[in-house]
């Protein structure tokens, strides 16, 4: 069994643990605690230098010092503070450095409310289970046979067929019935070819709706979006080995992964804020009366400084963008700025949780929108940003890639 | 008989020495284990539940996050009974220790504002400080007695 080790200030004071401990053991995870004594506390402390003046934080503190030190020896870790405690804060990142920095072990961080439900945890805790535990199913690099990755997004439902490592064929449809919408995207993907679904070898599927459509095709592979996206997006920029960065903004959540020789080793995932995802971009060309795939373009050619937007929420900034067309500014200007809020929010909600390494692979729908893509990079400093070809079905690609080699459809023919 | 809130509120030490006066220390203990003893809630460790953090809303405001409420729930009736309170300063894990900085910060705010006779000391260092600070609580723990006497 995958052994979490929970670094936290108090979760169980929060009412959370037992979603915590629920969610870890879906995945056939368990939650457990680095052991220590009182001596040890102080000692860890001390060496660790944080002055901190919540005795939790300091008991949070020696946990990690125990784990570096190999005192204790968990295989992934999950370091959870509450939400809008700015001491936690401090301490939940120096502590996550600290890990990353001294051993290999998967690390996942998040701040918790008293709302916090196992649903929301099932995706960290199966991606931490996974990295873990699967290694040689995500070491894959080439794709074999005839494979189909179905990706059940919250926005939009994706198909991709692959055969012998190539992209043969694909389909898109917005997300209604979770069985029909990937019905019809991968109706989509068989139509650009000669195969059916008789002729594969195997499906992968993905995405929230990833467990319905697994049990209603008899998937071979059901996995998170994160290892999911991760490779998918490593194997279509030709980055499988060395370090990358995988960006993806999608419509509910987004995802920032770091990856080494093609497998995940750190992960955060946002979805507290509607303003720092693909939603906004979504609203923003609705009324700008352009189609989603105009804004890109219609941005690289504006100046987001020419345009008011005092808020990051996803009304009163869509707000502030319509007064600013009403008192006679461009709509370049205001798709320009739109996608420099997006980025700015998804840079101080979670790309500073993560140390950047180059390049960046950013993948997903939004990946198509150019003008993000700069907005992106300019955020970073001008780092160079990589939008692989099939980006907007990254899912369903690493999907499909995955399950190559599990499924033997044809061999029972 | 009086009953005296302590801080940290888990101490059994300071529960003991109040104890042994014929007091009744309000304890976060029994608070716990009269959670953990409610069949109907199954949260463990503590039977602490997302309804407990919005109890402690009475104490704290939303935006101070919910380990602090979720323990002012539990410490905060406590507070509200006191009639008396004996206030430790910098105490080590091993004493008693509620875990929050905030918690502590609030909890002995609202203590000292209860309008009831609060003894505050500093934890000791050496042997010497140890009898001094038994002897303050003492002290104090009889001038309550007297007084109850009085009323």
């Amino acid at each position: 069994m995958v052994k979490i080790a929970l670094v936290s200030c108090g979760t169980e004071y929060s009412g959370i643990q037992k979603e915590i401990e629920k969610a870890a053991n879906k995945f056939g995870a368990e939650i457990i605690l680095p052991e220590i004594d009182l001596d040890y506390i102080d000692e860890a402390y001390e060496k660790f230098g944080f002055s901190a003046q919540s005795s939790s934080l300091k008991l949070m503190i020696a946990r990690a010092m125990a784990i570096v030190e190999g005192k204790s020896k968990p295989d992934a870790v999950f370091i959870a503070t509450c939400f809008r405690c700015a001491e936690a804060a401090l301490v939940r990142n120096e502590v996550r450095r600290f890990i990353q920095n001294n051993t290999r072990i998967p690390v996942v961080t998040y701040s918790f409310t008293e709302r916090t439900k196992a649903d929301e945890l099932f995706i960290r805790m199966e991606a931490l289970a996974t990295t873990v535990t699967r290694r040689s199913i995500l070491a894959r690099e080439k794709q074999e046979g005839l494979t189909l990755g179905l990706d059940s997004g919250s926005t939009t439902t994706k198909a991709v067929l692959m055969e012998n490592n190539k992209v043969i064929g694909t389909g898109w449809t917005s997300t209604k019935d979770i069985i029909e919408s990937a019905k019809t995207a991968a109706a989509e993907a068989f139509s650009q070819t000669d195969y059916d679904w008789d002729d594969l070898d195997g499906i992968g599927t993905t995405g929230y709706g990833r467990f319905t459509m697994g049990q209603e095709f008899g998937a071979e592979l059901i996995q998170e979006e994160l290892s999911v996206n991760a490779k998918g997006a490593v194997y279509l920029a030709d980055c499988q080995k060395g370090e990358a960065t995988v960006l993806d903004i999608g419509g509910m959540d987004n995802k920032v992964i770091t990856v080494n020789n093609g497998i995940p080793d750190n992960f955060t995932m946002g979805g507290i804020c509607a303003g720092a995802s693909g939603r906004f971009l979504d609203m923003t060309s609705r009324r700008l009366d352009v189609d989603i795939t105009e804004l890109g373009p219609l941005a690289v050619q504006g100046d987001w400084r020419k345009a008011m937007l005092n808020s990051y929420c996803i009304v009163f900034g869509i707000q502030d963008l319509v007064t600013t067309l009403a008192a006679g500014g461009s709509k370049a200007d205001v798709a320009a700025a739109a996608c420099h809020s997006v980025s700015e929010q998804v840079y101080e909600q979670q790309l500073q949780e993560i140390d950047i390494r180059e390049p960046l692979i950013q993948v997903g729908g939004t990946s198509l929108i150019s003008g993000l893509v700069e907005a992106v990079s300019e955020t970073l400093g001008g780092i160079e940003v990589i939008v692989p070809e099939y980006s907007q079905h990254i899912g369903a690609v690493g999907a499909a890639l995955l399950v190559s080699g599990m499924g033997h459809r044809q061999d029972d023919k | 008989m009086v009953k005296v809130a302590i801080y940290p509120p888990n101490s059994l030490i300071l529960a003991d020495l109040i104890e042994r006066k014929g007091h009744t220390p309000l304890v976060l203990q029994k608070q716990i284990r009269q959670k953990i003893k409610d069949p109907e809630i199954d949260s463990p460790p503590m039977n602490i539940t997302e309804e407990d953090p919005i109890k402690g809303l009475k104490y704290a405001a939303i935006e101070v996050p919910s380990g602090v409420r979720g323990r002012m729930s539990i410490i905060g009736p406590l507070i509200d009974d006191a009639e008396a309170a004996i206030i430790v300063d910098g105490a080590p894990f091993g004493f008693g220790c509620i875990g929050c900085a905030r918690t502590n910060e609030l909890s002995i705010f609202l203590l000292r504002n209860r309008d009831i006779p609060v003894l505050e000391v500093t934890y000791p260092t050496n042997q010497d400080e140890t009898y001094l600070m038994v002897n303050e609580i003492n002290d104090f723990i009889d001038s309550l007695e007297e007084k109850s006497e009085e009323e």
